[in-house]
């Protein structure tokens, strides 16, 4: 049995939740994704490093979550003109775009077929792979951008509908391919890189004190997230432990983050079902939380929040009244404007069996957070591997299995009662205490994972550390990649005009997927 | 029914006179009247995202909501460039989006008026110039006004926004507003 040897094997890795490190050769590397999949383990991420200046080589990395816990296979890849690895995407399908990407990147293949770019459209040169340690990343490059093969669907009628990168809204740039007869969609293709910032190369010419800003701004929404997951790793690295007093910080900002989100949503879902009164009530609602922030935390993003070794300032002496009154004032209304959509018979009508993604389904993309939960996909990191201060907070796993927008509807709403009833036990925490304490610079080539179950699912961030303390590698990885595939599923058989409602009620990040 | 009913009376009117983050800054009545006069009708924006974070884009988001009520001063988001009077660009301009930036802006009409947004929109923020990323919007399209923050507030993006129209305010408009 191959679980037996990873048991055997596998090495403590410094992280917020409990993880190990397998070594693994070309051979296991395709038995351990072959035996994780059979025994049912979450896919979390992939991703490379070029370590030909160390070792004469490459690494690819896989980190998958297995019921107690997180673990991180790595393959060496010896250098040659055409380095490669075997394909996990049979056993995991999400892992076939992140492939994509690290070719786009690094220029290392897989036995694939599919080989067309996901990151690169031409901004720079095929024969260039700008996460190699000898590209220099400041280059500029003029645009040959080239055809992008879709996949052609052909029969009577059937026709295809282009869309984007640029969108009719104020929303994020992606490419929709549509082939559809009539009104119906036979088949959705996503192009997605628009965004693509060179995020992991920025990481490399940052401080390990300065990368939970970068980290920040991976995907605005998710600030709070990736800071805090940035800062796991490097705590779990330098083995420093925070002042409980930060990590209740923490907690508060990751549940107001995860409200703003869950109340923008849900006006822009009753916006998008029609219904303009849901996206006003509602973005008052989440505008008075923004507000509040700025009360508590400085900022109604909190992007520069989370700071390694704590927060960057307590809350005010009058900012938990203020909290706890907006709680108050929060509560009931998000309660009646539940019952009002619950009884709008013509949004229920948009939402009930909209892009359903069924659990099957769900299950063999690996669905994942809050898009997975909607369809029975009983994954919190929250509650299955309870980081500080979750482990005491016990929170409520919400789960439904209808699968639909409606579905996707009712998880926001459970889940802001939960994240109220989370903030207002954040509060009754002890209130004067220190909130920061110095982390050391950490020894060069140590990996350490930090793993954060935000609004949309688990963020996670992989820390190798360089020299003088830098950042050798830092891959930031957003639930997105995980769940873009699922609205290729979600949308078979709907119409059309209901593909904005079913891509918002995903609300999935462009920019956390591009990187 | 009822409980929508309900809901609206309870809630009331919440539209806030803007807060001008420049006190010496004229008055919303004053922008709207300016506006009018430069425009002779509302002002029809469409907004790029070039390559941003998505902080900013909550924020644009954020001036639809009750409290700034957007339309209400004059002012709506239009679904197409060629219906638009200014662009809103964010973000950096990441290398795969440059082309079609450059295709949006000219899809809009002349007269036309560019801002830029949010410390990436000003100068590439924290992406600066790679191989992946410009640097900021006017490396790629000329642009009026550039309004700093990260993300800037609604208030202080509305107060751009009404700053942009005025031609002594915006550093060079190359006779695109007309007279």
């Amino acid at each position: 049995m191959a679980t037996d040897f990873m048991e055997f094997q596998a090495a403590r890795l410094p992280a917020n939740i409990p993880s190990r490190r397998l070594r693994v050769d070309r051979v296991q590397w395709l038995q351990t994704a072959k035996a994780l999949r059979e025994s049912k383990a979450r896919f979390l991420t992939f991703w490379g490093a070029d370590d030909r200046d160390r070792d004469g080589g490459f690494r690819i990395y896989a980190a998958y979550l297995l019921p107690d816990t997180v673990m991180v296979v790595e393959h060496f890849i010896e250098d040659s003109p055409a380095p490669s690895y075997p394909s996990i995407a049979g056993f995991y399908p999400a892992a076939l775009r992140m492939q994509r990407s690290v070719y786009d990147l690094l220029g290392i293949s897989t036995d694939e077929t599919d080989s067309r770019g996901w990151l690169r459209h031409g901004g720079w040169p095929e024969t260039l792979f700008p996460l190699r340690r000898d590209v220099d990343g400041s280059r500029q490059y003029p645009i040959a951008s080239g055809p992008y093969p879709f996949v052609p669907v052909e029969g009577d009628g059937v026709h295809e509908i282009a869309v984007g990168p640029v969108h009719a809204g104020t929303i994020e740039p992606g490419h929709f391919r549509f082939s559809v007869v009539g009104e119906k969609v036979l088949r959705l293709e996503e192009r997605l890189g628009y965004t693509h910032k060179g995020v992991a190369k920025l990481f490399e010419n940052t401080s390990q004190q300065n990368g939970h800003r970068l980290a920040a701004r991976v995907s605005g929404d998710s600030a709070v997230a990736f800071s805090w997951a940035y800062c796991a790793a490097l705590e779990s690295i330098t083995e420093t432990v925070c002042p409980a007093r930060a990590i209740l910080l923490r907690a508060l900002a990751l549940e107001h983050e995860r409200l703003a989100n869950h109340l923008g949503d849900l006006g822009a879902l009753g916006n998008d079902g029609g219904f303009a009164f849901g996206l006003t009530q509602f973005s008052r609602l989440k505008e008075d939380l923004l507000r509040a922030n700025t009360v508590a935390f400085g900022a109604r993003y909190l992007m520069d929040y989370v700071v390694p070794g704590g927060v960057a300032f307590d809350l005010p002496a009058d900012a938990r009244c203020r909290l706890l009154d907006l709680y108050d004032a929060l509560e009931p209304s998000v309660n009646q404007m539940r019952s009002i959509y619950d009884e709008h018979a013509g949004l229920q009508d948009r939402f009930r069996e909209a892009g359903r993604l069924e659990q099957s389904t769900a299950e063999k993309l690996g669905a994942i957070g809050l898009a997975g939960r909607a369809s029975g996909i009983a994954c919190d990191l929250r509650v299955d591997h309870p980081w500080t201060p979750y482990d005491s907070l016990v929170p409520k796993l919400i789960v439904r299995s209808g699968g639909d927008v409606a579905a996707r509807v009712q998880v926001r709403f459970d889940e802001i009662l939960e994240s109220l009833r989370l903030c207002r036990a954040l509060l009754s925490g002890p209130p004067i205490e220190t909130i920061h304490t110095s982390v050391p610079v950490a020894a060069p080539d140590l990996l350490g994972i930090g793993l954060i179950e935000g609004w949309r699912g688990p963020v996670m961030i992989a820390l190798e550390t360089g020299p003088n303390g830098g950042i050798r590698r830092c891959h930031a990885h957003d639930p997105s990649w995980q769940n873009w595939p699922s609205i290729e599923y979600a949308i078979l058989g709907n119409i059309v005009p209901d593909f904005p409602l079913i891509n918002k009620s995903f609300n999935l990040s462009y920019s956390g997927q591009d990187g | 029914m009822f409980n929508t009913i309900s809901r609206m009376l309870h809630t009331g009117l919440l539209t806030e006179p803007l807060p001008a983050p420049d006190q010496t800054a004229p008055t919303l009545a004053t922008r709207q009247k300016e506006l009018l006069k430069i425009l002779g009708r509302a002002l029809c924006i469409r907004h790029v995202d070039a390559g941003s974070c998505n902080g900013c884009e909550l924020e644009i988001q954020a001036l639809n909501n009750p409290y700034y009520n957007l339309e209400g001063a004059g002012m709506k988001f239009v679904a197409s460039p060629r219906h638009a009077d200014l662009l809103l660009v964010t973000g950096p301009v990441s290398v795969n989006m440059e082309e079609a930036l450059k295709r949006t802006y000219d899809a809009m009409p002349d007269p036309k008026l560019v801002v830029a947004v949010g410390d990436c929109g000003a100068c590439g923020g924290f992406f600066g110039t790679t191989y992946a990323s410009r640097g900021g919007v006017a490396r790629i399209i000329p642009v009026n006004l550039t309004i700093m923050g990260c993300p800037p507030s609604p208030a202080a993006i509305l107060d751009g926004i009404l700053r942009s129209v005025r031609p002594t305010e915006t550093e060079d408009l190359k006779g695109t507003v007309s007279q």
